[in-house]
């Protein structure tokens, strides 16, 4: 039964994500590990929007930082507790991605994307100007940790383990949702927008709500990230990083909830390892999704099974299917 | 049942129809037939509410329909397919078809995401039904195919299938039988009769004469923008209009 088989392969990968620190000792890679997380929510997020419904948006890190900035700014300077500032933050975001939703979705492709690129650039702007409240570009310090039952989140491994609860969740609740009739309406729109609006499918609010589904969940991430690190600063939220994420979606797999986890692994390790490249990773970014376009469309996730049989094939001297 | 009333069309200065009126009656099938660029497809696509007339109305079942947008009109009960074939590519058949029920299930984002019970349950209605819709149109072996592998005429009797789930009232077909062999044809003929056995009453654009004579109630003749003849297949062949305007005489 193939609900069954969905079930083992979401288990497998908790145990997986259980285990892990045990075996690695270097604090550093944890700390490495605790980001995969955060981005693992950022690109699933970004995921449901522009590879379930196609629609793109480059201001996902303005949400990130918006999430980010209004639990920094809630606990740090109104000494409000921290998960209230995170539920705050999240209703906030998703309440105003619903209103800004309504007039950006109704643009298509490059233009959905400018649209969306200058909604980011705006928050931006704002994490950097409202000096008074956001501490400007020298950053909002002091923010606390988050606890729970006298349990402070305050060391990379527990901070690991919190924040992977929180990117489990999203996942099983993404991949419920991908697989139920709202996640077959957004592939549709994706596929013949004209044809689910015959079939009924209200493609303009579904693609507003899903929108800001996309935007709350950024919140949470961003909310997470803020009391993670206890300081924050607008340079985490530029635009660089909303590419960044449109990067770990393509890369990992469009439609695909383990491919978000999969891209976000790949392009949060990738950075580490080209440390020697300093700034020029931008290069190597962009080659790899030249590469990735050309050769796997589909992302890892699709590509690498397809490219293993296909080596299979050529070893075993069969005719290679075209996949 | 449905009735086109006094619908005129301009685009820019071009007038693509005018004053088109014709009833349809319930449980019939009506044919829609014209020389090219005789505006069957635009009048398609001002019912189904694709696009806004420039003036007159369409009525179906005694609700004034022409103002509404195309996502109001599958609860309504009308639904359509389309000439060259619009289908969810990426998805199965079978999630092609259970989208026809979208409609006919509620089950919310957060209902979805939570997994709650009733929309289980939803969920396994959505998907014997739409099973049921699959043996009906004779293509439930291609259940688990991705739908934009499918041969076109295939994709023609899923695309049937997937208007069949919503459950509707009426069908409106653009120009079925286009792009399908000789044995295709009568299978899709044998379905049209087949679906109105089962209530729904049908309307179709057609080019395929031989179709349209043998399987049409009534015929409604468009040329150029206006209504030439309306009538039974044979009235239809008789009318020295219709086949001046075929020949070319008009």
């Amino acid at each position: 039964m193939a609900v069954n088989r969905e079930i083992i392969k979401f288990l497998a990968m908790v145990v997986v994500i259980l285990v892990a620190p045990l075996l690695v000792h270097e604090g550093y890679l944890i700390n490495v590990m605790v980001f995969i997380g955060i981005h693992t929510m950022l690109a699933l997020a970004l995921n449901l929007l522009l590879g379930y419904a196609g629609q793109i948006s480059l201001g996902q890190a303005g949400f990130f930082g918006l999430g980010a900035y209004i639990s920094g700014i809630l606990t740090a300077t109104h000494g409000i507790n921290p998960w209230a500032a995170m539920a705050a933050a999240a209703l906030f975001v998703t309440f105003l991605a619903f209103i800004v939703g309504f007039p950006i979705l109704k643009l298509k492709g490059h233009y959905l994307a400018m649209a969306t690129l200058g909604l980011g650039i705006i928050i931006y702007i704002v994490f950097n100007e409202a000096v008074e409240q956001t501490g400007g570009p020298s950053g909002l310090s002091g923010i606390p940790n988050l606890q729970v039952a006298g349990i402070v989140f305050d060391t990379d491994l527990k901070n690991y383990y919190l924040i992977w609860a929180f990117t489990l969740a999203a996942m099983g609740l993404a991949l419920n949702l991908v697989h139920s009739r709202i996640g077959r309406a957004l592939r549709a729109i994706h596929d013949s927008e004209v044809a689910a609006r015959v079939m009924g499918v209200n493609a303009r609010l579904l693609k507003v709500q899903i929108f800001a589904l996309s935007a709350g969940l950024s919140a949470i991430a961003g909310s997470l990230y803020a009391h993670t690190m206890t300081f924050i600063a607008p340079a985490s939220f530029g635009f660089n990083f909303s590419v960044e994420l449109v990067t770990m979606v393509i890369i990992g797999g469009l439609a695909s909830i383990y491919g978000s986890l999969l891209g976000a692994a790949l392009l949060t390790l990738l950075p580490e390892m080209l440390r020697a490249f300093q700034d020029y990773d931008i290069i190597v970014y962009g080659l790899l999704l030249i590469v990735m376009t050309m050769f796997m469309p589909g992302g890892l996730v699709k590509g690498v099974p397809s490219a293993l049989s296909r080596i299979r094939g050529k070893l075993q001297g069969r005719p290679v299917p075209h996949a | 049942m449905l009735e086109i009333r006094n619908i005129t069309q301009r685009f820019g200065g071009i007038t693509a129809l005018e004053e088109i009126s014709f009833r349809v009656a319930k449980g019939e099938i009506t044919g829609v037939i014209g020389p090219n660029g005789a505006g069957k497809t635009t009048l398609f696509n001002i019912v189904t509410g694709l696009y806004t007339q420039t003036a007159g109305s369409v009525i179906l079942e005694g609700i004034d329909i022409s103002r509404l947008p195309a996502e109001r009109l599958a609860s309504r009960g009308l639904v359509r397919t389309f000439q060259n074939i619009e289908l969810f590519g990426t998805m199965t058949v079978l999630e092609n078809v259970m989208l026809g029920l979208h409609t006919r299930s509620n089950s919310g984002i957060l209902a979805c995401m939570g997994k709650m019970p009733w929309h289980v349950r939803e969920e396994t209605r959505i998907r014997s039904e739409s099973l049921e819709w699959l043996e009906f149109c004779g293509i439930s072996d291609l259940a688990e195919q991705t739908a934009a592998n499918l041969p076109f005429g295939k994709g023609r009797f899923l695309e049937i299938a997937r208007a069949m789930a919503v459950k509707p009232v009426i069908m409106l077909m653009d120009e079925p039988a286009a792009g399908l062999n000789n044995r295709e044809t009568s299978e899709l003929a044998e379905l049209i009769r087949k679906i109105r056995s089962t209530g729904v009453t049908v309307v179709l654009v057609e080019h395929d004469m031989e179709l349209v004579m043998d399987i049409c109630d009534r015929i409604v003749v468009l040329n150029l923008g206006k209504k030439l003849a309306e009538g039974t297949p044979r009235e239809i062949q008789e009318n020295p209009a219709v086949i001046a305007a075929y020949l070319g005489e008009g």
